[in-house]
């Protein structure tokens, strides 16, 4: 009895020191006290100094875009900073180049305010804005992906072009104990401005785990946007390529909605990409896109189809179709949207056929 | 109680029982953190400071304060909380007063919890009996060993960079075999000391 006293006694005491010690030295080493913030020379923002860059500025309700959530793996959080932001740190050499080092851009997510700081981002980030918002539907399209459609509020309205995405808030739940935010890209016609729709992919992970097993119709959700550069180009004389697989339909749909709406006549021709036929979803969208846009060719390609699912279209991955179908580059733009294995293999295959940077838009998740 | 001078088990803990080569211990970022020399070195710094460090402290809490209490068994946890809460107090004064160490080192410091080296050497000097001198040496000598091992295992890794490997072996197969090769070479020193 009395050894399991001690023994209590002697861990609880132990832990509590400590724990008092980290908690007094988290107070007095690392408050860094209040900071002051410059944004584009003309914001000023008062802020507690000792984290970073990135979390303050989400605290300002200024959202910088970033698909890991700060961990320093995703390199999308980019700012430049002018003043006050320290020496860059070996965590965020892979993601700058050299040309962005000589300019000051850092990672936002790394860089910590220690003292004031003046920092520059692009104007159009003051537009992305964070909305409250309502699940209206959840749909399972295939076992694995759901549709989530998302009410704005009433007086809210959401402006976006074809193609781009904004970042849904993953809260603290049972089994995930870190806020965070994750990218998925809007499928819904930007014509909606009061809704958006999202296709989500189960991967076991804490965003996609949230959604398909935690979210229900009437809960409350956080988004903010929208972002990207991946969107429509209205260059009516080009034809257009475009490749999917998977929940990468979704930007896709939006620019497919953009240009049935707008009565675009362009040559486009959609190459979907997925593992059996169970896998293929908003096919009654894709019937409507057909009729809607007039020389629009829907071309779904399965990898992994057997005798018993009797499918007659075409086989094989999306990069087999692009080597054998694309001729040449002239007069051609491709969107594609999807893994980055699917496109780093699609734009290594369009670059030979004489595709360059400036006619192929890419968005990898 | 074993009679060994410091001195020799400071030697031994570098050579004749390296934490890399003889206990295949301290593995993971010995395998992810060793492709740059510079990178190597800084974080074989980081350990072998905070293993002598921690092993000091470890030291005077099992002798102090286990043994008279008749816990010996607790040091596991005691071992791995004390290890914990250090690196990570060690961690804000870096970053607040030594800006510069901390871009140099102070990054490396959250991997280190994690070590194993960190808590084997201060587990081992105790299951070893060793005194305290002794155990300021065994920690020294591990911390260096291992940086030792991590800074020949970069140079290696930066030879081979350009050679063309079977694609199964990449990365961490290759270090592995490395690793071996060099724990055979490093079998050539065995038997000169013996410390436990």
């Amino acid at each position: 009895m009395e050894t399991i006293l001690i023994t209590t006694a002697v861990v609880t005491g132990f832990t509590g020191i400590l724990a008092v010690l980290l908690t007094l030295a988290d107070r007095t080493i690392a408050n860094y006290g209040e900071k002051k913030l410059v944004i584009n020379d003309d914001k000023e923002y008062i802020v507690n100094g000792g984290r970073s860059l990135l979390s303050t500025l989400i605290e300002q309700k200024i959202f910088i875009p970033s698909a890991c959530g700060g961990k320093g793996t995703c390199g999308y959080c980019k700012v430049k900073v002018l003043e006050g932001g320290g020496q860059v740190l070996p965590t965020e050499l892979p993601w700058l180049t050299e040309e962005e080092l000589k300019n000051n851009i850092r990672l936002s997510c790394q860089c910590k305010i220690k003292e004031d700081m003046k920092i520059y981002i692009p104007e159009e980030l003051f537009n992305v804005r964070e909305y409250e918002a309502t699940v209206e539907l959840i749909e399972d399209m295939t076992p694995v992906i759901k549709k989530v459609r998302i009410r704005l509020k009433e007086e809210d309205e959401i402006e976006f072009k074809p193609g781009q995405y904004i970042q849904l808030k993953i809260p603290v739940y049972d089994g995930n104990e870190e806020e965070d935010y994750r990218a998925y890209s809007i499928a819904s016609s930007p014509k909606a401005k009061d809704f958006i729709d999202l296709y989500i992919g189960y991967t076991g992970g804490p965003a996609t785990t949230y959604v398909h097993k935690f979210l229900n119709v009437g809960d409350t959700v956080y988004i903010n946007g929208p972002y990207g550069d991946f969107y429509y180009r209205d260059n009516r004389d080009k034809e257009m390529i475009l490749v999917a697989v998977g929940t990468g339909i979704a930007p896709i749909l939006s620019i497919l909605h953009y240009m049935a709406e707008h009565e675009i006549d362009r040559k486009v021709t959609f190459y979907f990409g997925a593992r059996t036929p169970e896998d293929l979803f908003e096919m009654d969208l894709i019937k409507y896109f057909e009729e809607k846009i007039p020389r629009f060719k829907f071309i779904p390609t399965l990898s992994r189809v057997t005798e018993e699912h009797n499918w007659t279209g075409a086989r094989g991955r999306v990069n087999v179709h692009l080597e054998k179908d694309i001729e040449n580059a002239d007069n051609k733009e491709a969107y594609l949207c999807g893994s980055p294995a699917m496109i780093d293999t699609v734009v290594e295959i369009l670059k030979k056929k004489g595709f360059t940077d400036e006619n192929i838009f890419y968005d990898k998740f | 109680m074993i009679d060994i001078n410091p001195m020799v088990i400071f030697l031994a803990a570098i050579f004749t029982n390296n934490m890399i080569f003889s206990y295949f211990l301290g593995m993971c970022s010995f395998i992810t953190v060793s492709n740059e020399i510079p990178t190597a070195l800084g974080l074989g710094q980081a350990v072998t400071f905070v293993t002598t460090a921690t092993a000091l402290i470890n030291y005077l809490l099992y002798k102090y304060v286990l043994v008279p209490l008749n816990l010996e068994y607790l040091r596991f946890i005691v071992f791995i909380i004390t290890i914990a809460a250090f690196v990570q107090l060690l961690e804000m004064i870096v970053e607040r007063y030594f800006p510069s160490l901390y871009y140099s080192l102070g990054i490396f410091l959250p991997l280190i919890t994690v070590n194993c080296i960190v808590f084997a050497v201060s587990l081992f000097m105790v299951i070893r009996n060793y005194t305290f001198l002794q155990s300021v040496g065994y920690a020294a000598g591990s911390g260096l060993g291992w940086t030792l091992a991590i800074v020949a295992m970069a140079g290696a890794k930066q030879r081979i960079k350009n050679n063309n490997l079977p694609k199964g072996l990449e990365g961490p197969g290759i270090t592995l075999i490395i690793t071996g090769l060099m724990a055979i070479a490093f079998v050539g020193f065995s038997g000169i000391v013996q410390i436990q």
